[in-house]
């Protein structure tokens, strides 16, 4: 096993890494830019090095710092997480060269992966099932509508290095094609200097099901388990659980076989996740493969019983893998909240800045990987994601109701989360009755908020109102000024809007 | 102490509020133990202890609550368990010393970075007018775009806001008149 590692990345997945290497008595060297001198990834690794600037293109994704700090610190791997170089073939190509071991698959797999249509044809050739569609790029418009007219509209135009949804057109009729295809590729051109694209037919309302895959470097490949993450906003998934509510235990085998013929295909190694679309009658096809940890691997973690961080270190020091796929046993359900810095008011914009309080939950069936503090100025040149709040529990009904008390714990001021948004999803019934797709959460967002209408809850929030009136109140006593607000109490002045805002309801008043 | 408070209740954290508007008359009078309170002219037997800066153990007839308090540079809210309250809260007799100070509603508006960003760009010129709702100051924060309103009708009076330039919440990027 290493002795010492680098963790080229930030956040809880930097805290996450760190913990499971103190686990194994390996020693941890971390990375940091110079406004995450205080972050949390650096108070509690053994090592930490600056490396540039706060935009990631200046340090986090700095190949060459990374690699000299790996060398000067003596690390002997290095764990990317996920997200910044986490699926640079170019970067584990470049560890290679330094003699340092990458902790995920080979830059010939990832490779492979990264380029939609190349993946596809190996993929075709293991029997893997794919939205039907061509697997190589549209020669012409007159190509395109054969195929459309072949597989039926509506139809989905895609650019084969794509991601993001760029280079991505939907076309419900042959009139639309042509104009569509057009600007699809020069799109695709724009974004990626590749304007390859490809046409598939357009899966209405799909589910996004995910299934975890472990293979070592002796040939062994093993799945455990599906994960749903149809709960998304702008290509980024905001809740997910295991089992998914419509996957039975043959679909679920039946998954992983397809999932490990994809890995073994493409010579994988390490962890990695087989992304498929599920339509309406539970067909599923292949979408991509993500070469790296996902942000939601613990809902695995805790159906399976494994440590998967524990699992990808042990893979990449050459050990065989502990288990065999008979040995893996699904238990029980977890639900992952993504807690991000953003704002509920203002259509859920970033919302950085210093955390002045953070109570944070605990309890039976409750994990929570977190990357902040109070005390904590949360930057705002990187990603939102703050923590992530797990709940576990026998089955999923428990699962929703721990992790609806655990949010009733949670609270964080100063910065705006989304920590109100779980609270909408778990009473939804919708989601109680495990009805979801990919346009789930658009839906429940443009719905109005839940209504007091009844006159029992009316006179609850009569009542909860006087509450919040006298302990207003009681505050301005007992604690005039608050340390960390800028503005001092409320009893005292405030800043120029909230005076004519003041005076205007004043005006109201009399 | 007495103070009149404005509640504004809503349905579930950030889904969206409705203001009452009602005021509350509160009066807090410190007692041999604790605080005798009225409210609304109504006597209510209160015992409360913070616990930690920002958090109120309130008992009300043995009914006991967790309150937090959330401040940010322009609004005050009381989240009462996990529903949120938007409150005013006002000390009468310091209002009408205000008032006289205080600033008009008809008068210039500032438009106050709502969170630490950097401005990408600006969206109109000094002196041009604006509708209300129209963007001012584009703010980037965490690889997402923001478009800074204007809160009224008017005449950019002047643009603080310097494309490039990072700016913290409550910092003005604009004045509107």
């Amino acid at each position: 096993m290493f002795k010492k590692i680098l963790i080229a990345n930030r956040g809880e997945i930097a805290v996450r890494i760190i913990r499971a290497c103190r686990e194994m008595g390996i020693a941890t060297v971390v990375v940091y830019s110079d406004v995450d001198r205080a972050a949390l990834h650096v108070r509690k690794s053994d090592e930490a090095y600056p490396i540039g600037p706060a935009p990631a293109a200046e340090s986090y994704l700095r190949m060459d710092k990374i690699l000299d700090v790996a060398k000067r610190s003596g690390a002997e791997a290095i764990h990317p997480g996920y997200g910044f170089l986490s699926e640079n073939a170019k970067f584990a190509q470049a560890c290679a060269d330094a003699g340092v071991k990458f902790i995920g698959p080979s830059p010939h797999s990832m490779n492979l992966m990264g380029s939609k249509t190349s993946a596809r044809r190996e993929m075709e050739k293991a029997g893997v099932p794919f939205v039907p569609g061509t697997s190589r790029g549209l020669a012409s418009a007159e190509e395109g509508e054969q195929v459309a007219e072949r597989i039926g509209y509506p139809v989905m135009l895609k650019a084969a290095a794509g991601g993001g949804g760029k280079g991505m057109r939907l076309v419900h009729t042959r009139q639309e094609l042509r104009s569509a295809l057009e600007s699809a590729q020069s799109e695709a051109q724009r974004s990626f200097g590749d304007s390859e694209v490809y046409i598939e037919k357009a899966i209405v309302n799909p589910r996004h099901i995910e299934m975890q895959v472990l293979a070592d470097e002796h040939g062994n490949t093993v799945w455990l388990g599906e994960r749903e993450c149809s709960i998304q906003r702008r290509h980024q998934k905001v809740l997910e659980e295991a089992p998914s509510p419509i996957v039975d235990p043959d679909m679920r085998r039946r998954m992983g076989e397809v999932a490990v013929r994809v890995a073994q295909a493409a010579s994988y190694t390490n962890a990695g996740t087989i992304e498929f679309l599920v339509d309406e009658q539970k067909n599923f096809y292949f979408l991509e493969m993500n070469t790296r940890l996902q942000v939601e691997h613990p809902v695995t973690e805790l159906t399976t019983g494994l440590d998967l961080v524990h699992l990808q270190l042990r893979i990449a020091a050459g050990e065989k893998l502990p288990f065999a796929q008979s040995d893996v046993q699904i238990r029980g359900h977890a639900i992952e909240c993504r807690i991000y810095a953003e704002d509920p008011d203002n259509n859920y914009f970033p919302s950085p800045g210093k955390i002045t309080v953070l109570l944070q939950p605990a309890g039976p069936g409750i994990r929570r990987d977190s990357g902040m503090y109070e005390g904590w100025n949360v930057p705002m040149d990187y990603d939102p994601l703050l923590a992530k709040l797990i709940g576990y529990g026998t089955d999923r009904q428990q699962a929703i109701m721990r992790l609806d008390r655990a949010l009733y714990e949670y609270f964080v001021a100063g910065i705006k989360t989304n920590i109100s948004l779980f609270r909408r999803i778990l009473r939804d019934d919708d989601f109680r009755a495990g009805k979801l797709d990919t346009g789930y959460l658009d839906r429940l967002l443009a719905k109005a908020a839940p209504a007091g209408a009844s006159a029992a809850r009316d006179s609850q929030s009569t009542k909860l109102e006087r509450i919040a009136a006298i302990a207003s109140g009681m505050f301005a006593v007992l604690e005039p000024s608050a340390p960390g607000s800028k503005n001092g109490s409320a009893g005292e002045a405030g800043p120029v809007p909230s005076n004519w805002k003041q005076k205007g309801r004043a005006e109201a008043l009399r | 102490m007495v103070y009149e408070i404005v509640v504004s209740g809503e349905a579930g954290g950030g889904a969206g509020g409705e203001t009452s508007g009602k005021p509350h008359r509160l009066e807090l009078e410190k007692a041999a133990e604790g605080w005798e309170c009225r409210l609304d002219g109504q006597v209510v037997h209160i015992d409360a202890v913070l616990p930690r800066r920002d958090v109120l153990s309130l008992l009300v007839d043995g009914h006991a609550y967790e309150i937090k308090r959330e401040q940010t540079a322009t609004d005050l809210h009381m989240w009462v368990g996990s529903t949120r309250f938007a409150v005013e809260l006002r000390d009468p007799r310091s209002l009408r010393s205000r008032q006289k100070a205080g600033s008009d509603e008809k008068g210039p508006k500032k438009i106050l970075a709502p969170m630490p960003g950097r401005v990408v760009r600006l969206l109109v010129a000094e002196n041009s007018e604006v509708e209300a709702g129209q963007g001012i100051v584009v703010v980037e924060a965490m690889k997402m775009q923001n478009e800074i309103k204007s809160p009224k009708k008017g005449v950019v009076k002047k643009i603080m806001a310097t494309p490039g330039a990072a700016v913290n919440p409550g910092d003005v990027l604009a004045i509107v008149e």
